[in-house]
Parts: C-alpha cells; structure tokens; sequence
C-alpha cells in the first residue's frame, strides 16, 4: 500500500477526482492548504498598501492504494493538474503499513 | 405667505359647504385649512407627511452606524479584530444614544449662546410639552430668538433624528484608531469627546442661534459637523496613538472584502435618510437632496475606480466602494443647496481627490489612519463643504430668514473656509486633549503582545468562529 499525496491548484480538483474514480479509487481525502515553491507569491493592493502574498492557496489530496495501482493514479494526477503553468504543485509518494476499517474491523487492502 | 393660504383656506371652506360635508373628517386638508383660517392664531401643528419621512429618516441614520458602518469598517481589518471593530460601532451607539439623552442634545439645539447650547433640555425635560391626548404640537428651533425656526414635526422626531448623527459621527473616528485602542479607552474618549467636541459643532452650526449659522456658513447635512469633524479627530487619533505594531512589514490586508461592499452599501442606501432627511420635512428640497446624493454617489465611485484604474492598473472593488463613500460625505453639505449638475462637479472631485489623499498622501506622511477616517472623511468633508460655497443655488438654499438664499460664488467660498477652518481647529485640539485625559486616567493602547494577539479575544473574550 502506498500514500499518494498531491499538492494541485484548487480549481482542479474536480477534474483530478473525476480522473481517479475509474481507476478504482474508492475514496480521498482532501485539505484546503497554503504554501510556496518556486511560484513564490503575489501582489494584493488595498487603498495603496502592497502585501507580497507569500503562501498561495493549494488543495491537498491523499489517497492510499493498493501498490499495482499507484502508477496509474500518479500519471493520471499528473496528467489532469497539469497546466503548464507555474505552480502546478507536486506528488509524493509514501509507504503504507496498516489501514483498518473502522465499521468492520476490516484490514489492509480489505480496507480501501 | 399670508394672502394665498387665507384664499385657499377660504375658498377650501366655500366648497366644503357648498357640497355640505363640513362634519366629514377625512377631508382633512379643507377642515384643516378653515380651522387655520378661523384662527389664525394657534400653536403650530405637526404635519404628518414630514414627520412620518422624518421618522423613516431617523431609522435610515441609524442603520448607517449599525449595521452599515461596523461592517464597512470590520470587513477592512484583520480577521483577529473583527468583533472588536463591530463591537466599536455598536458599543458607541449606545453611549451616544445615552450622553445624548443627558446633555448632549441640549448643549447641541438649546438656545444658549452663539458657541453653546444652555441645559434647559438636560435629561430631554420637557421634551413631552407638546403633547397633548395624543397630539402634537410642532416645536420651535430657536425659540423666543430672532432666529426662531418653526418646524412641522414633533421635538421628539427631530431629537431623535439628531440622535443618529450623533451616534455615526463619533463611529466614523473608530476607523482611524482600528486595531489598537483599549476599549476602556474607547468608551471614556467618546463620552467626553460627543459631548465637547460634537455637541458645540453642531450648536455653531446648525442651532439657529450658533455663529456659523448666523454668519451664513452652509452645511446641510454635516459636511462640517459630522465629515470634517470626525476626521480631523481620526487623524489627531492616528498620530497620538502611533501606528500598528507590524505598519509597512506586516501583511495587514482585509480579511473579508464582502462585508466591506454590504457595509458601504447599507450606507449608501442609509444615506439618503441623512441628507433627504436634513430637509426636516417631505418636500422638494428633500427630493432634490436625494438626487444630488445619489448622482455625486455615482460619480465618486467612478472617479475613485478610474484613477485606481489608470495608476494601479486593475479597478479594485475596495476602490468603487471607498470611492462611493466619499462621494457621499462630499455631497452632505451641498445636499440641499446645489443642482444636478453641481453633484458631478463634487462626486468626481471627491472621487479623486480621496483615492490621493488614501493611496498616496497618507503614505507619504506615513500616519497610520487604518481605515482611512480623516482619508475618506475629512479630506471629502472639506472637498464638499468648499465646493458648496462655490456651486450652491441661490433659489434652492433660500430660507425665511434668507429669501434669496445664498447663491455660489466667492463670498460664500469664503464663508465655507472659515465654518471649514474653524472645526479643523477645534476639532483637533480639543480631541488632542481629550486623548491626554483618556491616557492618564487609563491608557490609549493595548500591549504589543495584546495588539499582535489581536482585539477581539484580549479585549472580548471572543472569536467570530
């Protein structure tokens, strides 16, 4: 089992989960985050005053699969949030050891 | 005056008996008007249209400070002080609303003398004369003076109308002093400063027995004692307390916008109530009041958002709105006196002339006028209240005690610096004052600790979510 965790712009989340689903995902977990990497920040002007903005709003998606899927689901995150642009974000990937099943006790793979 | 409601009134009583209906009360107006002309003599009534669009004014006023202000005012701070902003504007309406009651609307519209008012009215005593089963009589501004004003619209009305300026104009200061004063502080500089500092204004200038309004200085609807004053105290606020902890490092962009753009709505709609309402009556000066507001409105906004545009490069939603605010304190003054095309003249001037004193003049000077209180307020208070001088309409601004009104020229220019000059002055020391008094009996600023932890949990004990 493996953890997939991407780093994407917001407004591509939809795309991103309506990507995975075929795929077998049987579920996700997804936090509104901030953050920086090499797309820094912005310029926001109230009345004059100039703020650099340094941590843009990102959305972060976990999901654990099973491992014969992870290159799937890692092409078809990569493939659906991208845009070319800066600031598209990143994936991580990370060994799982246990996962259980909260209702039925259900562990592991049984458990995604 | 005289002549035509003596024909009417008679002409009036002809035809009620011509059609044998004298006994039918609801032809009011005609048995209204052959009571009058049988006696000619009687107390003077109140007329029910005004005073019915007086007691909607009244409501309007108040919706200004509450909600309009607290939301205008809290959607522009951190989200760590945003109760506490909103507490500011709720908190000061209701100690005006009391340091009215007590002295504040006798010193303010008692006769007094030319720079006061006598306490003849304290605790409102003898506010319920005029009443009588249920009835009233209108009361006399001036009473007993040369200057005497007869109204059409009960004393309580028009004390309460006044009530509500009383409360926005000490409201507006709290934008100048945002994010950082005790609320101790708050509550102890207000009372005092209503009560010296706005009671007196409004006495010199709208008490018929003040100097400003004898000398023939214009101010409709409170260019001068509400704009001006409250922001010339705003900046006095900003120097004496010194800038927020974290002034030109910190990121101290708004935390919600879209309770600015409701704030600054609520005001524009509760604006109407100020200056239509100014016309203490349902008449034609009202209606123009109203247009002018809603034309130099307009224009205001749309200078502010092309000048942003032009300079900055994109037209900003904070810039229409700050924009639209200052068009309306610009046109209170000129309100009831000048013409349509007069409030473009003021709405676009004050449109760009705030964007600069906002954006560029404030940073230039470096004061910290959080919410831009004199920015806004005091640099489109003088804006309106001398461009009133110059664009006013003689047959519009006409009285009983002036006929021909005073038209636009230098000579009224002249009179507008002065009403302008002198509220500066005093406005400003004596808030300077008041401040020194309210710092040694408690202290102006929370800690910087408190101030970084923010507002609303070190003063109130309370988080928005």
């Amino acid at each position: 089992m493996k953890l997939i965790m991407a780093i994407i712009k917001p407004f591509k989340l939809d795309d991103v989960r309506e990507a995975l689903t075929p795929l077998g995902v049987q579920g996700l977990t997804v936090s509104e985050v901030k953050g920086f990497g090499r797309q820094k920040g912005q310029t926001e002007i109230y009345r004059g005053a100039e703020y650099q903005v340094s941590f843009l709003p990102k959305i972060k998606l976990e999901v654990v699969v099973a491992d014969g899927l992870v290159d799937q689901v890692i092409e078809a995150i990569a493939t659906t949030a991208n845009t070319g642009k800066i600031g598209d974000g990143k994936i991580f990937v990370m060994d799982i050891e246990r996962a259980v099943r909260i209702r039925t006790g259900e562990l592991d793979s049984e458990a995604l | 005056m005289k002549k035509p409601r003596l024909a009417w009134g008679l002409s009036a009583l002809f035809f009620a008996l011509l059609l044998a209906l004298p006994a039918f009360a609801d032809d009011a107006p005609a048995a209204a008007a052959a009571a009058a002309a049988a006696v000619p003599a009687g107390p003077p009534k109140i007329d029910t249209g005004d005073t019915a669009w007086m007691l909607t004014s009244t409501a309007l006023v108040l919706l200004m400070t509450i909600p309009g202000l607290a939301l205008f005012y809290a959607g522009m701070v951190r989200k760590k002080n945003l109760l506490a902003t909103m507490m500011q504007s709720f908190a000061i309406c209701c100690i005006v609303t009391l340091v009215w009651v007590v002295a504040g609307y006798s010193i303010a519209f008692t006769n007094g003398n030319a720079y006061m008012g006598d306490f003849s009215r304290v605790m409102l005593n003898g506010i319920g004369a005029g009443i009588s089963k249920g009835t009233d009589i209108a009361f006399t501004l001036g009473a007993g003076t040369d200057a005497a004003a007869v109204q059409t619209v009960p004393e309580s009305v028009y004390m309460m109308f006044q009530m509500t300026f009383a409360i926005i104009t000490p409201a507006l200061i709290a934008g100048a002093f945002a994010d950082r004063m005790k609320f101790s502080a708050l509550c102890i500089f207000i009372t005092l400063w209503s009560l010296l500092v706005y009671s007196p204004i409004a006495h010199w200038v709208w008490a018929p027995t003040g100097w400003a309004s004898q000398m023939g200085v214009l101010d409709f609807a409170g260019g001068t004692v509400v704009h001006i004053n409250a922001g010339v105290a705003g900046l006095v606020c900003a120097l004496v307390l010194g800038k927020r902890v974290g002034f030109n490092t910190d990121n101290m962009a708004p935390f919600n916008l879209s309770y600015a753009v409701i704030g600054a709505s609520l005001l524009w709609v509760g604006w109407f109530g100020f200056n239509a309402g100014s016309a203490v009556g349902a008449n034609g000066r009202a209606g123009m009041a109203m247009t002018v507001t809603q034309i130099a409105t307009a224009a205001a906004a749309m200078g502010w958002m092309f000048a942003e545009w032009i300079t900055k490069g994109k037209p900003s939603v904070l810039g229409i709105i700050s924009g639209a605010v200052a068009g309306l304190v610009a046109i209170t003054p000129a309100s009831g006196y000048v013409l349509p095309g007069g409030s473009i003249v003021i709405g676009l001037a004050a449109g760009v002339i705030c964007f600069w004193s906002a954006t560029w003049l404030k940073h230039a000077l470096g004061y910290d006028d959080s919410l831009d209180a004199f920015g806004v307020h005091g640099i489109g208070g003088i804006v309106g209240a001398l461009l009133t001088g110059l664009l006013s309409y003689g047959p519009l601004s006409a009285t009983d005690a002036t006929p021909d009104g005073s038209p636009g020229g230098f000579d009224q220019l002249k009179l507008q610096a002065i009403g302008v000059a002198s509220t500066i002055v005093y406005s400003g020391v004596m808030t300077l004052i008041l401040l020194m008094v309210t710092k040694a009996l408690v202290g102006l600023r929370v800690t910087e600790e408190e101030e970084r932890e923010g507002l609303d949990i070190v003063l109130h004990g309370e988080q928005i979510y």
